[in-house]
């Protein structure tokens, strides 16, 4: 999964109120052996980066957007701001790729 | 030699039994009875090595999958396996109940077929009466039931006029992608090929339909385009490489690099029933028989395209060349290419050979 390098201009941004699910058939799974994380989707599979991977292990349906953010924000000790705009632009790159939805 | 890759995908061919004749049906034309049918724990065995191995996607096919009496418990092996499940049916055996419990057991996503979308058409060429009407309750099933559909739409010389209407069907039953999916010709279908190639002008308008309603329909169906290689300059990477990515298990247990390979006389092929997947994938003569490029002729000796297209498709070699080693004809550069065109040229043919039992 890449991130895109241009900025996401005037695309409306998600709310920190925004409770991302996966897609129908879409799953997060072990792949193990080779040690690596993988969303699986109907046909198809996405390899997640490594802050695409941080953003779907907090996916569960329940959290919305506001708390991923501050999850993350703890995890990696940075200000929630920083993190804020990383996490809407993968939210919505993962919502583009029907990985997920709103 | 580099260490060999494990497996991606696993296509379990879990019976030839269908209510359907299908004359393209990609069964070998020798197909397995219901007594030497692989077991609902021999199937399980199979479904757990091949996620040790590495699988991740599991196609559960046949035949007609629903044909098993067990295929909720053969769902239920697949996930315990943790292998992420795609059921291949023709739904017209799918109702409520079955529907429930597949779900239940942990089934991912179905794949329903359709021969046609006019009735008279579909039921002509599928050979069996009532079944539209079946497939289009099927699709409601599987949309009430919160699983992802695709609809599998097999196009060719008889139904190709009527892609517009399979677009139109796709989108009315509610499913999130179609496959249009051109004859490939092997089997029942190479039997068949006279009644089945498009015209060249057929296939060009159905590239155009597919690419309008892309656009058209974006956000909202997604359309995989598989194209007729009679037509084509450069092989499909058929498997993506054989051995590399995929292997098929037939209802008796063979363990296939892919699920025409027994087309291909005088290749043996390990049998689960008296191997482990694994000894299948990586020690067979059969898995190590055209893996990677050592094994290539000319022109695919030394060609860039060599680990693009892998040679393309063995089983197409072998059906019209007669030697599974050669350069698929479906290159240019093969000596046999004109095969194709000689081929395209005889088509014609109206009436079927229907896929029966020998």
């Amino acid at each position: 999964m890449r991130r895109r390098s241009t900025p996401s201009g005037s695309r409306p941004a998600i709310g920190g109120d925004v409770i991302p699910k996966f897609g129908p058939g879409v799953r997060l799974q072990e792949d193990k052996a080779r040690a690596r994380w993988i969303v699986m989707a109907p046909e198809r599979m996405f390899l997640p980066d490594e802050t695409a991977l941080e953003v779907l292990r907090l996916v569960d349906g329940t959290r919305d957007e506001g708390a991923i953010v501050a999850l993350l924000a703890e995890k990696f000790a940075a200000p929630a701001e920083e993190i804020r705009a990383d996490v809407a632009e993968m939210l919505r790159d993962l919502i583009a790729k029907g990985a997920l939805r709103e | 030699m580099s260490a060999i890759e494990p497996p991606l995908a696993l296509l379990a061919e879990l019976t030839h039994r269908c209510p359907l004749r299908c004359p393209y049906c990609s069964n070998p034309t020798e197909l397995a009875r219901a007594k030497d049918e692989l077991t609902t724990a021999e199937w399980a065995r199979v479904f757990r090595e091949a996620a040790a191995l590495g699988c991740l996607q599991l196609h559960l096919s046949g035949g007609e999958p629903t044909a098993r009496r067990d295929i909720v418990e053969i769902t239920a092996a697949a996930r315990e396996a943790g292998l992420y499940s795609n059921l291949i049916t023709a739904g017209v055996l799918l109702n409520a109940a079955l529907m429930a419990r597949l779900v239940e057991a942990g089934l991912d996503h179905v794949q329903l077929s359709v021969q046609d979308a006019d009735e008279a058409g579909a039921e002509r060429i599928g050979g069996m009466r009532g079944a539209q009407e079946k497939k289009r309750q099927a699709a409601a099933l599987v949309r009430a039931s919160g699983l992802p559909l695709t609809l599998n739409a097999v196009v060719h010389r008889q139904n190709l006029h009527n892609l517009p209407q399979l677009i139109d069907i796709a989108l009315d039953w509610g499913a999130q992608r179609l496959e249009v999916a051109h004859v490939q010709y092997y089997g029942w279908a190479l039997a068949n090929r006279d009644a089945l190639l498009p015209t060249r002008a057929q296939l060009d308008v159905a590239t155009r339909l597919v690419e309008e309603a892309r656009s058209a329909h974006r956000g909202r169906l997604v359309i995989d385009y598989v194209v007729p290689d009679y037509h084509a300059a450069r092989p499909k990477a058929c498997m993506g490489g054989w051995g590399r990515r995929f292997l098929a298990v037939s209802p008796m247990g063979e363990v296939l690099p892919c699920h025409a390979a027994k087309s291909i006389a005088g290749m043996r092929f390990p049998n689960i029933r008296d191997s482990s997947l694994e000894d299948a994938w990586t020690g067979s003569d059969a898995f190590n028989a055209f893996r990677g490029t050592a094994w290539m002729p000319p022109p695919c000796r030394g060609c860039a395209h060599a680990e693009r297209d892998w040679g393309g498709c063995r089983c197409q070699a072998f059906a019209l060349t007669g030697d599974a080693a050669a350069t698929d004809p479906a290159c240019a550069l093969s000596p046999s290419h004109g095969l194709l065109a000689a081929a395209v040229a005889e088509a014609g043919e109206a009436r079927f050979r229907y896929r029966e039992f020998s």
